[in-house]
């Protein structure tokens, strides 16, 4: 049997940019487990503030013919994490149980060198506790038993408008995390570093309809054509009752 | 990267500290298995040295009161592993420094063609066996962030060892001078040689660096297959760690002009001082020409997460 692996599964075709989930996320951890996650100078004209969710927006091609991405990113929870074994306390680590990686905030001495040992920056150092932070994937909710069973999901899933993020356990082939990935051609992100990311992404989709020259004439309403049906009478029963004349 | 004084201070004094006493080791053995008083001072000299370069490293540390915990990962984690060292090699320099200054000297074994290994000389072999691999430890620290082309490369941990030894015998040869030891000669010789391998080394790894071709790009970054990509906005107008902790103050204008002067620093006028026979000046001159290297080592250094943070917006 495969290990459990809780991850995300984002899809960049739904995903409209609209930062739903990086405040939700904000607002979670920050009043929760792993918070606060202090702002530094916030309205101010710099402000630098801890999050563990950025949605980041890229354009493809040149203009007229672009395309634009929004990209939620967070940590990946990844399957080989390049940051955990490098932490010189052991406050990085990856959880047997369900394969999240946290930061035990009691152990680390903040010396950032986890950060550096991961490729997507995903980790940010929260300078006023001076302990590293990231993305726990709501470790405190998912597991919440006093929150009703179907919220008992990440912050950001919770709140994304559009639905664009799925939470589940990528290993067992049956949720629904998985099946997205297999179904939709689900990938990881930079695989060449081997890091084995759990969080997968969904890309975007071309949806295209083709019309024939056929279909845009009216050739065939044999009852709807304008002046072939007779006006029913007043009295006649209608389906609605309101609609026909 | 962004240079961090606290790691600028910590590798240079440490490296400078190994060097000096592998040094001391290697005069030894030179003077035909000499001791006294020469050689205490000198392991004491390394030892504040060492001392000096814990005080730096307690000031990268956000949480230094748990700093005893960086010993814990040792197994896996290179940073753990020097966090180990530092402490040994300064516990070995001033056992070295206490049985020079009395002058024990009680044989361990007798080879078998007669020469005789005593205390003073054990001790030096395995305090320079303990600098060396303090020197491999501090090199791999980095030359193991394979996100960071710069660093990832055997060329890091050859580079630290060969700057430390050459800061470390360029020392030595000042101490000595000040000393008035017969050693002088040996230790000036050795430093010019080492300082120009230096050189050699990290020339190398400058050019190299300037060649190579990222590992990633946004294609695979994003996962998106199109030739052409930008970032429209990193996702808020401020900063953030990954903003500062990656990248340096100054951009590639200062990479280069200090690249250029430490180069001159830090190589070339110390073996021109040496071999003008002022080993004290040529000692400073290099210690300063080794923080503009080091400074430039982290701000030449591109990490692969930088793809992800390319527009305010
Ligand atoms: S995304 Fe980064 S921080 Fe998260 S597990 Fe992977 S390497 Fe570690
Ligand atoms: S910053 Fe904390 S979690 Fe990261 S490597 Fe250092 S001790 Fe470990
Ligand atoms: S899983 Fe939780 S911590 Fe992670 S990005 Fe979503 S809301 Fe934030």
């Amino acid at each position: 049997m495969t290990k459990k692996q809780l991850a995300l599964v984002i899809d960049l075709n739904v995903c409209v940019g609209c930062h739903a989930c990086v405040t939700s996320c904000k607002e979670w951890n920050t009043s929760g487990w792993a918070g606060p996650l202090p702002d530094v100078n916030p309205y101010g004209a710099d402000p630098n503030g801890v999050f563990f969710n950025r949605v980041q927006t890229y354009e493809c091609g040149t203009f007229p013919n672009t395309e634009t991405i929004h990209f939620p990113k967070s940590c990946l929870h990844c399957e080989e994490p390049p940051c955990v074994p490098v932490c010189p306390t052991g406050a990085s680590y990856k959880r047997d149980e369900d394969g999240i990686v946290l930061v035990d905030y009691d152990k680390c001495i903040g010396c950032k060198y986890c950060s550096w040992s991961c490729p997507y920056g995903a980790r940010e150092f929260d300078p006023v506790q001076g302990v590293m932070k990231k993305c726990t994937l709501c470790v405190d909710r998912i597991y919440d038993q006093t929150i009703e069973a179907e919220r008992r999901k990440p912050a950001c899933v919770l709140a994304c408008p559009a639905g664009a993020r799925i939470f589940g356990d990528i290993n067992d082939p049956e949720s629904e995390a998985a099946r997205a990935i297999r179904d939709n051609g689900g990938f990881p992100l930079m695989p060449e570093w081997g890091t084995r990311p759990a969080n997968h992404y969904l890309p975007r989709r071309k949806t295209t309809t083709t019309l024939h020259p056929d279909q845009l004439t009216r050739v065939d309403n044999p009852l709807k054509a304008e002046g072939e049906t007779p006006r029913p009478a007043f009295t006649t029963p209608t389906i609605d009752g309101v609609s026909s004349w | 990267m962004k240079p961090a004084f606290s790691v600028i201070f910590l590798t240079t004094l440490i490296g400078a500290a190994q060097g000096l006493l592998i040094a001391l080791t290697a005069g030894q053995m030179y003077a035909g298995g000499q001791s006294g008083g020469f050689f205490a001072l000198g392991a004491a000299l390394a030892l504040a040295l060492l001392c000096l370069g814990l005080v730096a490293s307690v000031f990268h540390l956000a949480n230094p009161q748990r700093g005893w915990r960086a010993a814990a990962r040792w197994r896996t984690s290179w940073l753990s592993r020097e966090v180990i060292l530092i402490p040994a090699l300064s516990a070995l320099a001033f056992l070295y420094a206490v049985i020079h200054a009395f002058g024990w000297a009680p044989v361990l074994v007798r080879l078998g063609n007669g020469a005789a290994i005593d205390l003073p000389l054990a001790l030096g072999l395995l305090t320079t066996l303990a600098s060396l691999a303090l020197f491999v430890c501090t090199g791999m620290i980095y030359a193991c962030v394979r996100f960071i082309r710069q660093w990832a490369s055997g060329w890091t941990v050859v580079n630290y060892l060969l700057m430390g030894l050459a800061s470390g015998f360029t020392l030595a040869a000042a101490y000595a001078r000040l000393q008035d030891s017969l050693l002088s000669g040996f230790m000036s010789g050795a430093a010019v040689w080492l300082t120009l391998l230096a050189l050699a080394a990290r020339a190398f790894q400058l050019w190299r660096n300037t060649t190579g071709a990222p590992c990633s790009t946004l294609k695979s970054a994003i996962g998106v297959h199109h030739a052409q990509i930008r970032q429209i906005t990193q996702g808020f107008m401020g900063s953030s760690f990954n903003t500062v902790e990656f990248t340096a103050p100054g951009g590639a204008e200062t990479v280069r002009g200090l690249s250029a002067f430490f180069l001159a620093v830090g190589f070339v006028a110390p073996v021109a001082l040496l071999l003008a026979g002022m080993p004290v000046l040529a000692f400073l001159c290099q210690y300063v020409g080794l923080l503009a290297e080091r400074w430039v080592f982290f701000a030449d250094a591109d990490h692969v997460q930088n793809l992800y943070y390319q527009a305010k917006g």
